[in-house]
């Protein structure tokens, strides 16, 4: 098991094995996906406040989440990679970047189409989670800047991880913060309230479901940026040499 | 059709569900475009090596 | 013969450090009135952009004052160690026997010095033009004191970050915002809560907080990312 993992950390076998994960990722999540979407805009009955509206929530919150999420692996690959010195790690982190970003606006575009039916408004600047989101999202911003600006891919490795942990420490505390602000100035609330076990399951599936979409799509992309670092190493050559025609 | 409709919220939910689509669509099939060019590019930097 | 000179110790190459760059600063005083030319102007845009009745000035006052303030930061900490990469006074700094962190940290107390302090000085000006009541002003002061200080520490390591990069103005503001918004949102707001009439609030608590916080943790950021860019 720990030789497996051992492994697992060498690109050569980490590109060759993860082709074989891709297929086992998206299976679960179209299943789940496709439960959650069947209960969720199907199953489930109109909400009591909201009416039909809430179906959104089956996109907002698996996104939102996710949008944390990625953000939360790509400051610990980056750190692992910064204090381990461990290349995959630092291909992980770039890897994940642009899907986090992806899934924040995602999140942002969804929250505010929410809020229109049922806030009056596209945006409302009060909203705790709304605000960190887009504070989310200018650290996408920024940490793929960074990398973009740094031509040594090494050197823009370890800056973008020292960027990423210092971002990390910061969540936390900015979501803090903006419920704080939102408190004073009794913005809208959010929506909230306890959930019908005929809502709640279809959202689980899809929050679940959503996470195994992510992994599929971010094991793909750390393959490619597995290829690219290691392309002028003897293990690419000779893979490539002796496989015509695969991707 | 009621379903379809969402209680006068058609527009708005149904937008969303495509905005998903379209957003996993699009990473999906730019990571997969730049998977075959970073791939052929390197095969044939490799194949010239190989010819001299 | 005693050749053997003592190595300063940490306190000793941090004063050194902080000494210098207040001498560098005191002869090329442009440095630091750009900031409080920014914070200047961009206080007076306001009141020219939104009309200048009493409520409006009073309404937006600290919201404005805060932003204000945290844009003349932003101008300011690009140039925290660009001169020293230039003139190469940075690898001296990253080759000395002292720790990196100190002598950062050192930077960083001279940065607040001639950025910060300046700023919280000259606020009580523009606070009056806005109508601001004295111990609103006080809240302001208070607030924005310990504000920039997080703000120099959080823009060391920024500015570490970006030091030599092509656009790397832009590129530090990119960075620094998302981490400066929560200190803009907790600081202006504290003053409003003032401003209606609730004295000091816990917003105060949390800026204190986040710097002695910053105090501790940004110093060896900044440290780790002056060794990364300058490899």
């Amino acid at each position: 098991m720990w030789k497996f993992l051992h492994q697992l950390a060498s690109p050569p076998h980490f590109y060759r094995l993860s082709i074989k994960f891709i297929p086992w990722l998206m299976l679960p999540a179209v299943v789940l996906i496709g439960y959650g979407f069947y209960g969720g805009l199907i199953l489930a009955p109109p909400d009591y406040q909201q009416g039909d509206a809430f179906r959104i929530i089956y996109i907002h919150v698996p996104s939102a989440y996710l949008s944390m999420m990625a953000y939360m692996v790509m400051a610990i690959a980056g750190g692992i990679g910064l204090i381990w010195r461990m290349k995959l790690q630092h291909a992980v982190a770039a890897a994940v970047a642009p899907i986090g970003a992806a899934f924040t606006f995602l999140a942002l575009a969804t929250g505010s189409i929410w809020g229109r039916p049922m806030w009056g408004t596209w945006w409302e600047w009060g909203d705790p989670r709304m605000m960190s989101e887009l504070i989310l999202l200018f650290l996408y911003f920024g940490y793929m800047a960074l990398r973009a600006a740094i031509d040594d891919t090494a050197k823009a490795d370890k800056a973008s991880a020292v960027l990423a942990l210092v971002g990390a420490v910061n969540v936390p505390i900015i979501h803090f913060s903006v419920e704080w602000w939102n408190s004073l100035h009794q913005g809208q609330t959010v929506m909230k309230g306890a959930m019908d076990p005929e809502m709640l399951y279809p959202l689980l599936a899809t929050i679940v479901g959503f996470t195994f979409l992510f992994g599929a799509m971010l094991l793909r992309r750390i393959r490619t940026e597995v290829l690219f670092r290691e392309r002028r190493t003897r293990w690419v050559k000779e893979m490539i040499l002796s496989e015509e025609g695969d991707k | 059709m009621d379903a379809f409709a969402m209680g006068d919220y058609g527009a708005y939910v149904w937008s969303c569900y495509a905005l998903a689509a379209i957003v996993v669509i699009v990473s999906e099939w730019r990571a997969r475009v730049r998977h075959k060019r970073v791939y052929r590019d390197i095969e044939v930097r490799i194949k010239a090596l190989e010819d001299h | 013969m005693d050749t053997q000179r003592e190595i300063p110790g940490i306190f000793a190459g941090m004063l050194a450090v902080i000494r210098r760059d207040l001498l560098l600063a005191w002869k090329r005083p442009g440095d630091m009135l750009n900031p409080l030319f920014f914070f200047a102007m961009v206080s007076t845009l306001f009141p020219l952009g939104t009309g200048p009745s009493a409520e409006q000035l009073e309404f937006s006052g600290p919201g404005v004052l805060w932003v204000a303030a945290l844009l003349a930061m932003m101008v300011s900490l690009n140039t925290l160690f660009l001169q020293d990469h230039e003139d190469g006074s940075l690898d001296q700094l990253l080759v000395s026997p002292q720790p990196l962190p100190a002598l950062a940290l050192g930077k960083t107390i001279a940065h607040w010095i001639t950025s910060g302090l300046p700023l919280v000085l000259v606020t009580p000006i523009v606070a009056v033009a806005y109508r601001m009541t004295v111990d609103v002003i006080g809240v302001l002061l208070l607030t924005l004191a310990l504000g920039t200080v997080s703000l120099s520490l959080l823009g060391a390591v920024g500015a570490a970050l970006t030091v030599g990069l092509h656009r790397a103005t832009a590129l530090l503001s990119l960075l620094i915002l998302p981490l400066a918004m929560p200190i803009l949102i907790v600081g202006a707001g504290a003053v409003s809560l003032a401003a209606s009439g609730e004295g000091l609030s816990g917003g105060v608590f949390f800026l204190a907080a986040y710097a002695i916080g910053a105090l501790s943790l940004a110093p060896f950021a900044t440290a780790a990312a002056l060794r990364i860019s300058n490899e």
